[in-house]
């Protein structure tokens, strides 16, 4: 009899807890993932005034965009290959070697896009797949997987195109990279994507009442309302000048696959598992193995896109193409908040990660600023995230 | 010199939204073993933490006297200094390193950073002479058992010369011999003049052991007892403020069916491969009956069950039935399909995500039973909802982290995980391991519970007051080899110890 007024008395005690809100937590919480954004404003304001407001000009904003969809598409790819707690440096190497063989087939074969598109997406995944097997069922560490991955995909690029640029690319398959989306398609596209926000919102808060979740302290319908006038203030600055660039399209596109993918599904689930404690994810009967595989596949399917879009903005395959990025990559999932350590990070970080780069490299250059200084700043803006994360938290 | 050797006046310690400590009176005298009780989330690790310099002076209110004079610690180096040297829960060795690197670990003696290994080896020879210890100083501690490590540890807080010993749960892992041993270097030390405050749940060791023990409960000092005027029932009563009459709940049940059946299963070390770990073992486990597994630490408990679960890294061979129907089982989805789950010993390593949240923790497991690829929220919510009030499990909600959780309340969320995947077979590997003795006659309730529900429940325990209390049949494991299967109307601490130890 007492055991059972005992329990009673605990649940209306667990129930009254969740009427407390804390605005202190909140504000640890959340201050870690908006510090980034208000970072991001703050050098877009510093640019901005430095340049009289060219920065900000509709064609530059749409230039900005177009130079960071490739590094945001790796970084997207490489944020579930870190939550996993892995690594993959190959990535840059395999947009190269992606490019190459796609001017390859088109110009030297004359194969058309279709089929070169599909062939280079199915190389790309296969490459990941590889790495991904060695890594999970061969036990070696992902670090010298995609290491020696990094050289042998570089190596074969060399082989392929024999140190030459191969050019020029078909029409048909410069539009990944050259071409943009113009007015119908993109309003539909923009309309489809607040409706399922608000839709999305409805449902969460539903689910929210009944179940009494942890609940944001604003209403529920703001969040989605800031972000609905965000993308139309986007989409009205595409417009401005000639529409959305094809490549930010695939972005978004990517982004939003990935996120549902990392949020919403039992892969995700178990990416993060992996990544927050193996063992446990191995008790749980988790299969490890072939995820860590699927993750790494799915990272080279990326690359293979990201391959195709450079490839195609540049209308060739250029043996030093893609050199560097898998670094690039790396430093935006990390600046948008994916721990090295696995276990935690969001794909839409990475977004966040290669817009702040892309930020930068454009300014300097606007600036007219010698590009030695944009290696310097960028390096060390990313040691300068992490540790703000680091002390943030200690705070926290 | 007074008789306190050690006072702490209205120690306050909050942490945000809790006030983990109010107004805590402690004194301790010199040369005592002072034992200091309380459930989990009483506050016992904020108090230790606070005296041994974790949470430096500023970060909590009141005042702590050391010999009478009120000292300060800005960080742990200032409580060593002081003779406060405490020994955690978790311990601080490094494995690749050899004993006597271990205890002079950063303060090697040495001449111009050149290390003098001859003097390290002779004064660890000395150290370990004096606790009556056979370990050879140039070991590397990764072969040492727990409980030789655990002594290391105590040799290591020695050397620094500590006055004050804090211990926190240090026998939690050990077998009863070397429980024994550990305790029996308590007293010598006592009689040296070094004073321990001993934090620990088994209260019959602290019966035995203490001279004073002290109180707490939820945050607050509720007393200190001189040993000789205290007993059993009434430190229960002073920790968790209500009577527990019958701390195993014992029901009258009929075993019925077979449900779960191990046929010669025989398990090869890992590394050593001509090595048996587990010696052809046979048992049969049946439906309303709690199957409990004895035997000493490493007798090969847990292997076995991680080698039927498909977790053990070794050879393996033999055969399981469920139900008398033949399963094969190559890895955990394997087991879980078949309706096997395993609650596994170490609950942070193991069993939990600790990043992760309860709802996210509870449904790990079963991921693959309730979807199909896309996680449907709804669905998630409600059983994970359902397992939280079940288990009365003490969460803000059901998306908060599980590391936030209290010890008891985390073992809550992986039982909450296991059953959640319907099993049929349940075995738990030290279920209540550290964690409080309310938290404890739920989980033992639940399994009750469990049973009469039809679930087949197999628990391995080391502490064998548990074994009995709460099993129907026993299994006595020594050496990897099945030594006894003893009723529990036949079964007795003396028996089981018996076997364990190698007695046929």
């Amino acid at each position: 009899m007492e055991g059972k007024l005992n329990k009673s008395l605990e649940l209306n005690e667990v129930n009254n807890n969740k009427k407390n809100f804390n605005p202190k937590n909140f504000f640890s919480t959340n201050v870690r993932a908006y510090a980034m954004i208000i970072g991001l404003i703050l050098i877009w304001a510093m640019f901005a005034i430095l340049t009289d407001g060219i920065f900000l000009s509709a064609r530059n904003i749409s230039n900005l965009t177009m130079q960071m969809a490739v590094v945001a598409i790796l970084g997207a790819g490489m944020v579930l290959v870190i939550v996993t707690g892995h690594i993959d440096l190959s990535v840059g190497s395999l947009v190269g070697l992606i490019g190459g063989i796609a001017a390859a087939l088109m110009v030297w074969k004359g194969w058309g896009t279709g089929l070169t598109i599909i062939t280079v997406l199915l190389i790309g995944l296969a490459i990941g797949a590889i790495q991904g097997f060695i890594t999970a069922y061969l036990n070696v560490p992902a670090f010298i997987v995609t290491l020696g991955g990094m050289m042998v995909l570089k190596g074969i690029l060399l082989g392929i195109t024999k140190g030459v640029t191969i050019a020029p690319m078909r029409e048909s398959y410069k539009v990944f990279g050259q071409a943009y989306i113009t007015n119908v398609t993109l309003f539909s596209f923009a309309g489809l994507v607040i409706l399922s926000m608000f839709f999305l919102a409805y449902r969460k808060r539903k689910s929210g009442i009944k179940y009494n979740l942890k609940q944001e302290p604003s209403s529920y319908y703001v969040k989605p309302l800031v972000y609905s006038l965000l993308i139309l203030g986007f989409v009205y600055i595409m417009v401005a000048y000639k529409g959305m660039p094809v490549p930010v399209f695939i972005m978004l596109i990517l982004v939003i696959v990935l996120t549902f993918l990392a949020d919403k599904t039992t892969f995700g689930r178990s990416v993060y598992a992996i990544g927050g404690n193996l063992q446990a994810a191995i008790f749980s009967g988790i299969s490890v193995k072939k995820i860590v595989l699927i993750v790494f596949a799915l990272n080279g399917l990326m690359a293979a896109i990201a391959g195709i879009i450079l490839s195609a903005r540049l209308n060739a395959g250029s043996p030093a193409a893609g050199t560097m990025m898998e670094l690039d990559a790396i430093a935006a999932a990390v600046i948008g908040g994916t721990s090295l350590m696995g276990g935690k990070g969001k794909v839409y970080g990475a977004i966040l990660g290669a817009l702040i780069m892309a930020s930068l490299d454009n300014g300097m250059s606007l600036l007219d600023m010698d590009a030695f200084w944009q290696y310097i700043v960028k390096g060390s803006i990313l040691i300068f995230a992490v540790w703000f994360d680091i002390y943030s938290k200690k705070k926290a | 010199m007074g008789l306190y050797i050690l006072e702490l006046k209205n120690i306050c310690k909050k942490f945000p939204g809790v006030k983990a400590l109010d107004n805590i009176n402690l004194r301790v005298k010199f040369g005592e073993i002072h034992a200091l009780c309380g459930e989990n989330g009483a506050g016992k690790s904020t108090l230790i933490k606070i005296l041994s310099g974790v949470y430096p002076y500023g970060t909590y209110e009141g005042k702590i006297y050391l010999d009478g004079k009120e000292v300060q610690f800005r960080n742990i180096r200032d409580a060593e200094n002081n003779g406060i040297v405490c020994i955690h829960q978790e311990l601080a060795l490094v494995g690749e390193l050899t004993v006597q690197e271990n205890i002079f670990l950063g303060n090697e003696p040495n001449i111009a950073g050149v290390i003098k290994e001859d003097e390290m080896y002779i004064k660890t020879k000395n150290l370990l002479n004096e606790l009556g210890l056979d370990i050879d100083p140039r070991e590397l501690v990764k072969n040492l058992g727990i409980g030789q490590q655990q002594l290391v540890e105590i040799a290591k807080a020695l050397s620094k010369n500590a006055k004050i010993l804090i211990l926190d749960e240090p026998t939690s892992a050990l077998t009863e011999k070397e429980s024994n041993t550990l305790l029996n270097i308590l007293c010598r030390l006592k009689a040296k003049g070094v004073t321990s405050i001993y934090i620990s749940h088994k209260l019959d060791e602290v019966l035995s052991i203490a001279d004073t023990v002290s109180a707490i409960r939820d945050g607050q000092y509720i007393g200190s007892k001189d040993i000789n005027e205290i007993t059993k029932s009434e430190l229960i009563y002073m920790m968790v403020g209500r009577k527990l009459d019958k701390l195993y709940p014992r029901k009258k049940r009929e075993r019925k069916d077979c449900s779960f059946e191990v046929k010669n299963l025989t398990v090869y070390d890992p590394e050593i491969q001509s090595r048996k770990v587990i010696d052809n073992i046979s048992f049969r486990a049946y439906k309303g009956e709690i199957l409990g597994i004895a035997g000493l630490m490493g007798a090969g408990r847990t292997e076995m069950v991680s080698a039927i679960f498909g977790v053990f890294p070794g050879k393996r061979e033999g055969e399981f039935y469920i139900d008398e129907k033949k399963i094969n089982i190559r890895q955990p989805i394997d087991a879980i399909q078949n309706g096997i789950a395993l609650v596994p010993e170490d609950r942070k390593g193991t069993g939990l995500v600790l990043n992760m949240t309860v709802k996210e923790n509870i449904s790990m497991a079963s991921l693959r039973n309730f979807f199909n690829f896309i996680i449907k929220e709804d669905e998630e919510n409600s059983y994970t909802l359902r397992y939280v009030r079940d288990l009365n499990i003490k969460t803000s909600n059901i998306e908060e982290a599980v590391n936030n959780l209290s010890g008891g309340n985390q073992q809550k969320v992986v039982l909450g995980k296991w059953l959640l995947t319907k099993p049929k077979v349940l075995i738990l590997d030290e279920p209540t391991r550290g964690i409080d003795i309310g938290a404890k006659f739920e989980i033992y309730e639940l399994i009750n519970q469990l049973v009469d529900e039809g679930v087949t429940v197999i628990i391995i325990s080391s502490e064998l007051e548990e074994v009995l209390g709460i099993s129907d049949r026993v299994l006595v494991i020594y050496e990897g080899k099945l030594r006894a299967d003893l009723p529990i109307q036949e079964a007795t601490q003396e028996k089981i110890m018996y076997y364990a130890t190698g007695g046929v």
